[in-house]
């Protein structure tokens, strides 16, 4: 099923099937379960241009990019390569076919050389099946002219720096003939020089009639590289146009463009002091100068795209990972945040963004992952603990949560995800916080569960806890914060209010 | 990203009926059970006697695994957190030359304290005086073998498999280089009370049994209802969570090993005593033993399950083996490769419960 917008969409990119792509998928639909992670989607790469795909954190591009690499299926949807249909069944495949994906985290393999790392599992052998080496070094060094790449094919990987890295990765890429290429945000490690670099390489393969599929968040990168624009959002596609069509509002409006609905209730209370004050505070490499007030009764949003360095922040502040450098001061006096003890000890409470790595105990029961926090504060008498009163305590807390659970003593494995998270949430309100730091309190949550926490940070600031809260969704951050910060690169970029935020601003900050 | 958030989102939901469980020792005893029986058949066909209907076989049972038993308590507690000791055997070693060396009487002439190096410094008030000191310099010397294992793992980030492994090879070596390799005997008779039996109606206790227990009860009280524990299970199951739950890691570490290298020390008392002397090459791979125990007990070498409960019935259950092969004449060799399959059998089982478990 497509619609009368998405034909449209498609008609006006000037897509006449056939002519000259390399890449046609259309109608491509995934579902997983519960979420549909695509839905009806297209995407069609012109030979020797650079194609940007757009859309916030969850829109969609990864998982289509992942259905083109041949590490997912699609559910449904036709997928032509070179005007052939095809059906990729793994990632070999995929290479074979010639789609190469340059993936975000680095997949070499850091004590072999680089020609080692770009010729493995094809190596030249001789007759006798061993490698000839002289053979691989050459083919490398051939390589590397053609795609002006300057490295000595035998130096080690893991004396290379992470951009010298990405070369060889492209490098290895191309090596396989491969017509499309993926890049997935491969600037996000890069400086202006090595990007530039990077560019030259991109434009070349361009020249070579490659197509190049290239995730990006940073605006003016697309500007510099792509020929075209997709754009997508919540699972669903957009429209594709030529960059020189588009400004930057242009995109920013069809990645955000949805209703906000009401989902988001934050009631006005009394706003009272200032209980966190955080000045100039850095994480080197991380994030610099960040500097913010939190009041009591307050929502502050921290907002800004993946990478941006808000859960770091976070964690800093929380003594996960210490500061190299600024103050945090808690009701006027200065902490030195050294672990995460110490900021409990100064009530401040943590839900962390990984549910999975960060904060559930998997192994244990409800009752143990409730109250694992707060047994460092009270509930123990020598050594004991007081198993019948905090038992009862961390009950009457699920039950105000409404935690679906028969019993407490049922392992936490067995509740959904917004029940996991509920449990989480419990563990920190047993510590009765002043200062509760929420990372991504709903991802991943059903609609239900999630109205059911927002109400509850509703419910505490009225207490007059003081309340940070990073979120990836706009119109959570929209609708809960009293003040939003924006976070782009490891600098705050700009404070918003409550009156005067809106998505497209928040976008212009996050995207700067 | 959609498709982790989904994952995460979708954990099959659980009914809100309350679900019946067996507590996980259940299956183990059946195990034992089933053990004990297998023997006791095989004994009516091949020997023409009763297993189990021996009051003496089932002291020697409990006997020959109570040092293990002590140990592997200890070394329950380690992997729970995630990590393992393979320093016990060693340190019983060690200390067992240690505390034999303080309960020797002056009649022997090779008293380690009457030795001229040590009557110079005045360590000879040792000979002669109450087994008490033997008792305290060796729990005191375990407690701070274990102490330094701990400290170690927590201040380098050294696996334990290394840091203990370190220990093992050095504790062995103070062990022979103590009397340089010349073994303690002839020990006063106050010391070696602590390793003979009472007489119960009839059945003959032997003390270390006694300790055992007793070591075994107070742990598991430790696992099940204080911090200590609490914080023990929650390093084991999700080391980053428990750090952001404000759990000192370090720290915890430090007390959970020094907690195994005492009860190790203990353990090594407990030999000297029983023995009535003490040799360098003495509780070589017990720690493979305890290891096992522990194992077989139903403790996840991956951390975060485990209960002193499941651990003493383990130890059980390798004395019923060592004791039923006895029984039926089988040869010292033939019982080692059964052992060996034994173990691995635990792991096998041990695995396949987690990966239910993780598709619960």
């Amino acid at each position: 099923m497509v619609s009368p917008t998405t034909m449209q969409a498609v008609r006006e990119s000037g897509a006449v099937p056939g002519a000259g792509y390399i890449l046609e998928v259309e109608n491509v639909r995934k579902e997983f379960p519960g979420v549909v992670a695509l839905d009806n989607v297209h995407l069609r790469l012109k030979r020797g241009t650079v194609h940007a795909l757009m859309g916030e954190n969850g829109a969609g591009k990864s998982t289509l990019m992942k259905i083109v690499a041949g590490i997912y299926t699609p559910d449904s949807g036709s997928f032509k390569l070179r005007g052939q249909h095809i059906r990729l069944k793994n990632p070999l495949d995929a290479l074979q076919n010639g789609i190469a994906m340059i993936h975000q985290e680095l997949n070499l393999m850091a004590p072999m050389s680089i020609a080692e790392n770009i010729w493995i599992g094809r190596e030249p052998v001789n007759r006798l099946g061993l490698v000839r080496h002289g053979e691989m070094r050459r083919m490398t060094a051939e390589l590397f002219r053609r795609l002006d790449i300057d490295l000595d094919p035998d130096v080690q990987i893991g004396t290379l720096s992470v951009a010298n890295r990405q070369m060889v990765e492209i490098a290895k890429a191309v090596s396989f003939n491969s017509d499309v290429l993926i890049m997935d945000e491969p600037t996000s490690a890069l400086t202006d020089k090595e990007v530039k670099h990077l560019f030259t390489i991109i434009r070349s393969l361009k020249e070579q009639g490659k197509g190049i599929i290239y995730i990006t968040h940073k605006m003016n990168e697309l500007f510099e590289i792509a020929d075209e624009v997709s754009v997508f959002r919540d699972g669903k596609y957009i429209a594709t146009k030529p960059s020189s069509e588009l400004t930057r509002d242009d995109i920013i409006r069809m990645m955000v463009g949805r209703e906000i609905t009401q989902m988001f209730p934050k009631d006005t209370v009394p706003i009272g002091d200032v209980v966190l004050s955080v000045k100039n505070l850095t994480l080197n490499g991380v994030f610099r100068d960040v500097s913010f007030d939190v009041r009591a009764g307050e929502i502050l949003g921290l907002a800004g795209l993946v990478g941006s360095g808000r859960s770091n922040v976070a964690e800093t502040i929380f003594g996960v990972t210490p500061a190299s450098a600024g103050t945090i001061h808690i009701n006027g006096r200065q902490i030195n945040m050294s672990s995460p003890s110490v900021a409990m000890r100064h009530g401040m409470a943590f839900l962390t963004e990984d549910r999975k790595e960060t904060g559930c105990f998997l192994l244990l029961d409800i009752q143990d992952n409730t109250q694992m926090a707060v047994l460092q504060q009270r509930y123990v008498n020598w050594g004991f603990v007081a198993q019948s009163q905090l038992g009862k305590d961390s009950r009457d807390i699920a039950n105000r949560l409404r935690v679906r659970t028969p019993d407490m003593h049922e392992p936490i494995i067995n509740l959904s995800g917004g029940n996991q998270q509920k449990v989480l949430i419990c563990r920190w309100l047993l510590t009765n916080p002043k200062i509760l730091i929420l990372d991504e309190p709903t991802r991943g949550i059903d609609v239900g569960a999630k109205a059911e926490i927002h109400k509850l940070i509703s419910n505490l600031a009225g207490q007059g806890v003081a309340v940070i809260m990073i979120s990836s969704e706009m119109p959570e951050v929209l609708g809960m914060s009293d003040r939003i910060m924006v976070l782009h690169e490891g600098r705050v970029t700009g404070f918003l209010d409550r009156s005067e935020a809106d998505q497209v601003k928040i976008m212009e900050l996050a995207s700067h | 990203m959609s498709a982790t958030q989904n994952e995460l989102g979708n954990t099959s939901q659980t009914g809100l009926k309350k679900v019946k469980r067996w507590p996980p020792e259940v299956s183990i005893l059946l195990v034992l059970a089933g053990i004990a029986i297998a023997f006791e058949i095989l004994g009516w066909i091949f020997v023409g006697e009763s297993f189990l209907a021996s009051k003496q076989r089932l002291s020697i049972i409990v006997l020959q695994v109570a040092i293990i038993g002590i140990i592997a308590v200890g070394v329950t507690q380690v992997i729970i957190t995630g990590g393992v000791d393979l320093s016990s055997g060693s340190m019983v070693g060690f200390i067992a030359m240690v505390a034999a060396s303080f309960a020797q009487t002056s009649a022997n002439a090779r008293a380690v304290f009457l030795q001229p190096e040590y009557v110079q410094f005045g360590l000879d008030w040792f000979i002669d005086s109450s087994p008490i000191w033997a008792i305290i310099v060796g729990l005191i010397m375990g407690l701070l073998l274990g102490w330094l294992n701990g400290l170690v793992i927590a201040k380098t980030g050294i696996p334990p498999f290394i840091a203990t492994l370190g220990m093992m090879v050095s504790a062995r070596g103070l062990a022979k280089w103590y009397t340089l390799g010349q073994p303690v005997a002839l020990l006063n008779e106050d010391f070696a009370w602590f390793g003979q039996s009472f007489n119960v109606g009839g059945f003959p206790v032997p003390r270390i049994v006694i300790v055992f227990f007793i070591v075994a009860a107070i742990c598991h009280v430790l696992l099940a209802y204080t911090r200590y524990g609490k914080f023990t299970y929650a390093i084991g199951a999700n080391p980053q969570a428990a750090r952001v739950s404000g759990i000192n890691i370090g720290n915890h570490l430090i007390k959970v090993y020094a907690m195994a290298g005492l009860l190790s020390g203990l353990a090594g008392v407990m030999l000297a005593a029983r023995a009535q002397s003490a040799q360098p090459g003495m509780g070589v791979a017990f720690e493979l033993d305890a290891i096992a125990a522990a194992v077989i007990g139903g403790t996840s070498l991956a951390g975060g399950v485990g209960r002193i409960t499941g651990t003493f019935i383990g130890t059980i259950i390798l004395g019923v083996v060592t004791s039923g092969f006895t029984f039926l004449k089988v040869g010292a060799y033939y019982q080692e490769i059964v052992k060996g399959l034994i173990i691995v059998a635990a792991v096998v089982i041990d695995q396949q419960r987690q990966n239910k478990r993780r598709k619960a």
